[in-house]
């Protein structure tokens, strides 16, 4: 028997998951339409790869992932595309977003795929293959499951495999288990293979026995080292921090990553959607959503990506007196701008609320610092203090309270006996310090490219400057030069003739008459004597004899 | 006596070096109080303060010579935080500034002429074209500051505002209902 460890507080709701797990998982009906998301993972939008009136197969890639973080989105199923466009998606915003809209034509027929030997090929093409299908975390989190698979530079120990589903009312994970346990368990090997993992943890919240019994029985038919392992139900043992703390014991603190500690952390659905991926090459298509709250028929289902939810909905007979419906669960649910939103990757649960079910929170008291809202926090933060900076805007302080390590769980607000919506206050402080982390990355952005502009124009001046300064130089240059062109031409000629000059008297000294070889003494005496002579004419002709004339 | 003083002059020679050491040594380069003004200036470069671009307008108010409440892009959470980093009142704008919503510049490509003189007047460079072609904003860049509008001779360049976007959107203040406040046992609310 493996000891089980407990994380910091976390509370008790009812959990309202019986009403939905009388029957099995049933497939939605084929809808008249579906409105496809291109953004419905964590990072960047996919880039429409369709065009209005383009016809469509079930599983063609209609969405390519666009840079680093982002994931593909397929056509759920074979028919027309009518149109690219925006409209309201299944966000508490209840802004529009880029989707295509298809109309189904009913043949379900398939693009041609395959699967691949992931266990043969490389881990890129694997990762790759896995992106392509659009594989994201179906617990909520839609982040690329892809990007989680790489083994990075920490060794990998225990693959923790999310079945706790903690929330109340949700219990798609859970129908999951009791009906495709050999699949999810075929996905957890490809997991553990790809990150090298020693040990796969399948860890499952002890309020559901018929789950737990069909993973173990599917676990301990795998080759791999693999344990389901029961939990006691406690909100939120379902986050990935919570559930690794429970099974390992091992706390991740504040900023730290669970590889760092060497776990890796996945949802069952998603174990599935990967085993899918990889053995069939079929795309992530379909979902399981549990459909409830103030229902009839409270039940799951599966259903296209982009299925309308008032379609789906309607599959479950709601009351009249149903008034909103609610994506997620009670605790960590948003609101959903309208019912004519459609499903979406992270759509696990569908709750149709209504005043009797979900009476309108009392009146808010201030708060009485009674620290019961600490004492739950399974990040084991202090909300009191959360609360009181995010309410006055003191965002850098809410920050040293390690505002981001909220997971937004709401057991806080579940027990504050003032009834304030705190989870509200941390999100609109997570949300405006992220406005303004970006704003700060644009104005530095702006600065420096003022900056840089600045220094141009500087430099620009001064390059003109010196372009001038050369210019004038040469034009001098030129000036002088082009005021003496003749001089220089003289110049020229002047020298040759110098040298002519001097040329002409090497040769006349060096042309000795020939008769002066033999010559008496007396004769000698004659010539000098003429030559003194000769050479007194010369200096009476010229003063400055002896200087070349010119 | 005299050891005692000689003691106290060496210490005092010791740590007068050290100071003038480190005057020298960890000398800070330029204005770091102007540095930090322009920090908080938001970076449109817009020149609605009266001085062309944030740098220059944070230079006049580290020298003193101009008033905080001068940026409208910044608005009244800017002139809190330089109010706050300098030790003076939180001042209101000038009568009639108002903030206007963030905006891109658009140029109509159809109509621009390519006469360069609104790449001339971007003080980021955000206007992608060379003479004679048409040009474009780079709009991830542009800060808004609208000084490409008046020199357009064509006038083909139009601000956008940014529309809210799902990945720009922001929870909002929680508004919710408040309890009333119980009267006290004398009838009384309590003060
Ligand atoms: S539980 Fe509510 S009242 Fe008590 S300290 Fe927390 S926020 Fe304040
Ligand atoms: S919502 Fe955040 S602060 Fe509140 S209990 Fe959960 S983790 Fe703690
Ligand atoms: S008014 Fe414009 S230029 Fe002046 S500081 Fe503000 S943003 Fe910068
Ligand atoms: S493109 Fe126009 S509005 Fe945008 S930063 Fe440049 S000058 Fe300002």
């Amino acid at each position: 028997m493996r000891t089980l460890y407990q994380f910091h507080g976390g509370v008790h709701p009812p959990t309202n998951k019986t009403q939905s797990t009388r029957t099995p998982i049933a497939p939605a009906p084929l809808p008249g339409k579906l409105v496809i998301p291109f953004h419905q993972h964590v990072g960047n939008m996919a880039r429409p790869l369709v065009k209005a009136g383009n016809r469509v197969l079930k599983g063609q890639l209609i969405g390519m992932p666009e840079d680093g973080v982002s994931s593909a989105v397929h056509a759920s199923t074979s028919g027309t595309i009518s149109a690219i466009g925006m409209a309201v998606v299944a966000h508490a915003s209840g802004l529009p977003d880029l989707c295509a809209t298809l109309i189904p034509d009913g043949q379900e027929e398939w693009v041609t795929h395959e699967g691949m030997a992931y266990r043969t090929a490389a881990g890129a093409d694997v990762r790759l293959a896995l992106r392509l299908a659009g594989v994201v975390g179906l617990g909520g989190a839609v982040f690329p499951s892809d990007l989680k698979l790489r083994s990075g530079k920490h060794k990998i120990k225990s693959l923790v495999l999310n079945g706790a589903e903690c929330e109340p009312y949700i219990t798609c994970d859970d129908m999951l288990m009791r009906e495709r346990a050999a699949e999810i368990i075929r996905g957890a090997e490809i997991m553990r293979f790809m990150l090298d993992a020693e040990e796969v943890l399948i860890g499952i919240e002890d309020n559901k026995p018929e789950a737990i019994a069909a993973m173990q029985l599917a676990a301990a038919a795998s080759d791999d080292k693999m344990e389901v392992i029961v939990v006691p139900t406690i909100y939120p043992s379902g986050g990935a921090k919570q559930l690794m703390r429970i099974l390992t014991g091992i706390e991740i603190a504040a900023g730290v990553r669970s590889t760092e500690k060497g776990m890796q952390c996945f949802n069952v659905a998603t174990a599935l959607s990967i085993y899918r991926a990889l053995q069939f090459g079929e795309p992530l298509l379909s979902r399981i959503v549990t459909v409830t709250g103030n229902v009839r028929n409270a039940q799951n289902f599966e259903v296209l990506i982009g299925a309308p939810v008032n379609e789906l909905v309607a599959l479950a007979d709601p009351l009249p007196d149903t008034n909103l419906y609610i994506m997620g669960g009670p605790m960590m649910g948003v609101p959903l701008p309208s019912a004519q939103v459609s499903v979406v990757k992270a759509t696990n649960c569908i709750i149709a609320a209504s005043d009797k079910l979900f009476p309108p929170p009392p009146p808010a008291l201030p708060c009485i610092r009674c620290t019961r809202c600490a004492e739950a926090c399974p990040a084991d933060l202090q909300p009191q203090e959360l609360f009181w900076f995010a309410q006055s805007k003191n965002f850098g302080k809410a920050q040293e309270y390690s505002l981001f390590d909220c997971i937004e769980c709401g057991a806080c607000s579940y027990v504050c006996p003032s009834h304030i919506p705190l989870v509200q206050y941390y999100r609109f402080a997570k949300s405006e310090i992220r406005a303004l982390e970006h704003e700060q990355a644009a104005a530095d952005l702006a600065r420096e490219r003022y900056e840089f502009r600045q220094s141009r124009i500087e430099r620009d001046k001064q390059e003109k400057a010196e372009k001038l300064a050369q210019k004038e130089m040469t034009a001098l240059a030129a000036r002088q030069s082009a005021a003496t062109p003749e001089a220089a031409a003289d110049n020229s000629a002047q020298l040759r003739i110098q040298a002519a000059v001097e040329h002409a008297r090497e040769q006349a000294a060096a042309a000795r008459p020939k008769n002066i070889d033999t010559l008496t003494p007396r004769q000698q005496a004659e010539i000098a004597e003429i030559e003194a002579r000769r050479a007194k004419a010369r200096e009476m002709a010229h003063p400055d004899a002896g200087q070349p004339k010119e | 006596m005299l050891t005692a003083l000689i003691v106290m002059s060496g210490i005092a020679l010791v740590l007068g070096a050290v100071l003038g050491f480190s005057a020298i040594k960890f000398k800070v380069e330029g204005n770091p109080l102007v540095d930090k003004i322009d920090a908080i200036l938001p970076q449109i470069q817009c020149g609605q303060c009266g001085y062309p671009g944030c740098r220059p307008y944070a230079e006049a108010i580290a020298a003193g010579e101009a008033d905080i409440n001068r940026c409208p892009p910044g608005g009244e959470e800017g002139i809190r935080k330089l109010a706050d980093l300098l030790g003076v009142e939180f001042k209101p704008f000038g009568g009639g500034t108002v903030q206007k919503p963030k905006a891109v510049a658009f140029i109509d490509e159809n109509l621009c002429i390519g006469c360069t003189l609104c790449t001339q007047a971007c003080p980021v460079d955000a206007i992608a074209g060379a003479a004679k072609q048409m040009h474009t904003i780079i709009a991830p860049v542009c800060t808004g500051c609208e000084l490409c509008v008046a020199p357009c001779p064509v006038n083909c360049i139009s601000m956008v505002v940014i529309e809210e976007k799902i990945t720009t959107w922001k929870w909002k203040y929680p508004v919710y209902a408040l309890a009333p406040v119980r009267r006290s046992a004398f009838g009384r609310a309590p003060e």
